[in-house]
């Protein structure tokens, strides 16, 4: 296995070629704000936080969607990186109707957790309060549209690592949202197989159990790696 | 050229592409026809006259006044604007030489006949254009003896791809969509990829608003846009391709289709084309309405049957793109400037245009402007020169205020400033872009903050939805921008406008994204005082 070295944050860390920058990060003991992505799952590169900047290069990368090569020298943290993360994570807030105190997530909530770490108390731009709804059709969990942030993640594993790809994403700009089956309810979804890989993936109080509220989901975002990592690798590592 | 050399056998051009059309060429056409078969029968055995041939071509250029017509005689070509059917007997007429009063007295069609030596004309340096308003566009023999196809033959029967590829790297062709990436470049690197399936697409999916360049050759000569495209695929080893159309475009799906099928039957697409062993399917496929399919990845996406969105480059489709195989992308100028490179040689297209921009470019004219249209001049002709001096500048006799180039990734560049050179750097330098062409000219009427509105509201239609920064943070530019408009914003809306419009730019996954804001900053950066006005009382 050949190995690469590159410098993130002035630290001199080796990965493995083929390794993404999140990645690279990762292994020199850093970290980025992410919510798209997830080990497990491919990369789509659509949430914008874990942008870095590349020493000689005026374009910003998404670590989770760009391979890291020999010599690279990253910045993680600058003042316009925390400008930049902090006006996305206010325009997520901004765009959906999150209200943490009711929310079956809060306390284990991604998004919640990203606006901490950015130190994101209040969004400057104007709350839009979009018309959403609640699908409470299948018998064991719920989606509520109004916590969607459009990580994809739950199109992703249960095309990826399920395989039923029962979700996808309609319309589009600000009125994309996900969709059932062939935008049906999702109770009437015969490809669904209520696995649930889609509730523990998903980052926000968006899908959740029907037994949980307020503050008691128990999201399991770790199983998509698990799952892979086992079926790749051969390797069970909870 | 729209003006042709004298001929003997007079004959007459109507242009019949979506402009004219829809000014009401068809119903012109049937009549000029029928007054020329009439004309046949009428006189009679005694002095039967030659047939009067009324071909329908595509765009003759000056759009704004059509329908228009052509009529080719011995004594060169004289043009027409806006007649209708009832006029159609009394040009018969005078083509025939049988009309009772001279031309310039008939008042059906004095008034009608337009300068063909007025600037709009004469400084057009037609190569993409070259046989667009010549060539009947439904019929390949038309084609065929006007050139088309005769490079293709040539290339398979006596170059090799990598001449080929030398010539279009000398010829300094950089991409026509937009981007203004070296052609010779994109080529090389899909023909160097590991051996393999590669495809060859053509971005059809011109998408600006004020942008009709493409569709003109489209409906125009299709066939000088497939010959270049066989010719690309040549040279990067392709055996598959296609042609990825907006539905908008009916009438140029019409013609293409049709081009298409008798290219087949001509041995021209398919196997063993040419009598060499070079064997390319073309197909068209037809978007859906969305703006962002004419970013490359998205569009890959559309033409696999997926949803069109883009996605992050590397690796870009010249390495990975339809179905994982090196895909070479191009727009529809580009690939049908190539048949005039082989023929000319790429030196000889270099010595066009200026250094860094070869060639010619086509551009749109529309909006304040008095000869609205299309136009084709070497690169690095002047702002001043395409607005004022080609296109007769502001139709009320006003100054003109701004020009926006670029469609909603480009900008607005003042009047003051135009005696910049049209290249890819200068527009750059200015917070515009060169982007497909299209040119819309703005009066003294026109208020920047709305323009910008204006612009960001079809962004905002137009965002895929995939990445935050263009889904949610084009909402609140519109946001603030409407209140700018509405004359209510404080000083704090528009620190918020600019901090926005920098993150969505340097944020955004793909082009629209990035380019999104550049409405904005171009007008805040060359129009300021505009939006200091806009700021309600109290701030």
């Amino acid at each position: 296995m050949s190995v690469i070295t590159l410098q993130v944050d002035g630290r001199d860390v080796a990965v493995p070629a083929g390794s993404t920058l999140l990645q690279a990060i990762r292994a020199a003991g850093l970290s980025v704000p992410t919510l798209c992505d997830l080990e497990g799952l491919e990369p789509v590169g659509a949430c914008r936080l874990c942008l870095v900047e590349l020493e000689g290069s005026q374009r910003l990368l998404p670590a989770c969607a760009s391979e890291a090569s020999e010599g690279q020298v990253i910045r993680t943290d600058t003042a316009q990186l925390q400008g930049y993360r902090r006006m996305a994570v206010e325009l997520f807030f901004a765009e959906g109707n999150h209200v943490c105190a009711f929310c079956v997530a809060n306390g284990t909530c991604e998004l919640q957790d990203v606006a901490v770490a950015v130190g994101m108390d209040h969004s400057r731009f104007p709350y839009q309060y979009p018309q959403r709804a609640v699908d409470a059709s299948h018998p064991r969990f719920s989606l509520d549209h109004n916590r969607c942030i459009l990580c994809t993640r739950c199109v992703r594993v249960c095309d990826q690592i399920e395989g039923a790809h029962v979700w996808d994403v309609a319309e589009r700009g600000s009125d994309c949202r996900i969709v059932a089956g062939l935008d049906q309810h999702w109770g009437e979804v015969d490809a669904c197989t209520s696995c649930g890989k889609c509730v523990d993936v998903c980052p926000t109080g968006a899908l959740y159990a029907k037994e949980d509220t307020t503050a008691e989901k128990h999201p399991h975002p770790e199983r998509a790696g698990q799952l892979r990592r086992a079926r790749e690798q051969r390797q069970w590592t909870p | 050229m729209v003006a042709l050399p004298p001929c003997e056998r007079p004959r007459l051009r109507c242009c019949a592409a979506s402009g004219c059309r829809s000014a009401g060429a068809g119903p012109l056409l049937a009549a000029l026809r029928a007054a020329a078969a009439a004309g046949d029968i009428s006189a009679g055995a005694s002095a039967a006259p030659e047939p009067l041939e009324v071909r329908s071509v595509g765009c003759l250029r000056l759009c704004g006044e059509g329908p228009l017509l052509a009529w080719d005689g011995p004594e060169g070509t004289r043009l027409f604007g806006g007649l209708t059917p009832a006029a159609a007997a009394a040009l018969v007429a005078q083509v025939r030489g049988v009309a009772p009063i001279p031309l310039a007295a008939d008042p059906a069609l004095a008034g009608h006949q337009l300068d063909l030596e007025q600037p709009f004309f004469r400084l057009q340096r037609p190569l993409v254009l070259e046989g667009c308003g010549i060539v009947d566009p439904e019929c390949i023999e038309d084609a065929l003896a006007h050139g088309s196809y005769a490079q293709l033959r040539r290339v398979l029967h006596e170059l090799s791809p990598e001449q080929v590829r030398e010539q279009v790297r000398r010829s300094g062709l950089r991409g026509r969509g937009g981007g203004g990436y070296p052609t010779g470049l994109k080529w090389d690197t899909v023909a160097l990829q590991p051996p393999g399936r590669r495809y060859v697409v053509c971005n059809a999916d011109e998408g600006d608003p004020g942008a009709f360049m493409d569709r003109s050759v489209l409906e125009g000569d299709p066939h000088r846009l497939l010959e270049g495209m066989a010719i690309a695929a040549y040279a990067v080893g392709a055996d598959h391709g296609y042609l990825y159309v907006r539905a908008e475009y009916p009438l140029a799906i019409e013609r293409l289709r049709l081009a298409l099928q008798q290219a087949r039957q001509q041995g021209l697409l398919g196997s063993s084309i040419a009598g060499t062993a070079f064997a390319l399917e073309l197909e068209v496929r037809v978007g859906a309405g969305a703006y962002v399919c004419g970013e490359e990845t998205a569009l890959l996406h559309s033409i696999q049957g997926q949803r069109g969105i883009p996605r992050t480059r590397p690796p870009y489709p010249a390495q990975a793109g339809l179905w994982g195989a090196p895909t070479l992308i191009n727009n529809v100028e580009t690939l049908a400037a190539v048949p005039v490179i082989l023929r000319q040689g790429g030196d000889w297209y270099a010595a066009i245009g200026s250094e860094g921009s070869r060639g010619t470019k086509v551009f749109s004219l529309s909006g304040a402007i008095r000869h609205t249209g299309l136009v084709e001049v070497p690169m690095g002709t002047s702002l001043r020169t395409v607005v004022e001096t080609m296109g007769g500048g502001d139709p009320d006799g006003g100054a003109v205020k701004a020009v926006q180039t670029g469609g909603p990734s480009g900008g607005c560049i003042p009047a003051a400033l135009f005696d910049t050179p049209v290249d890819f750097e200068s527009l750059l330098a200015l917070g515009s872009m060169m982007g497909s062409g299209g040119m819309v000219v703005m009066g003294q009427g026109t208020a920047m903050p709305e323009v910008a509105r204006h612009f960001m509201a079809f962004s905002v239609n137009e965002s895929c939805g995939k990445c935050v920064p263009c889904r949610a943070g084009t909402v609140q530019l519109l946001a603030l921008l409407d209140r700018f408009v509405a004359q209510r914003a404080t000083a704090a809306d528009l620190e918020a406008l600019e901090a926005l419009c920098t993150m969505v730019k340097a944020t955004s996954l793909c082009g629209l994204g990035q380019a999104a804001p550049n409405p904005v900053l171009s007008t805040l950066r060359h129009f300021r005082q505009e939006y200091i006005a806009a700021l309600g009382p109290g701030s």
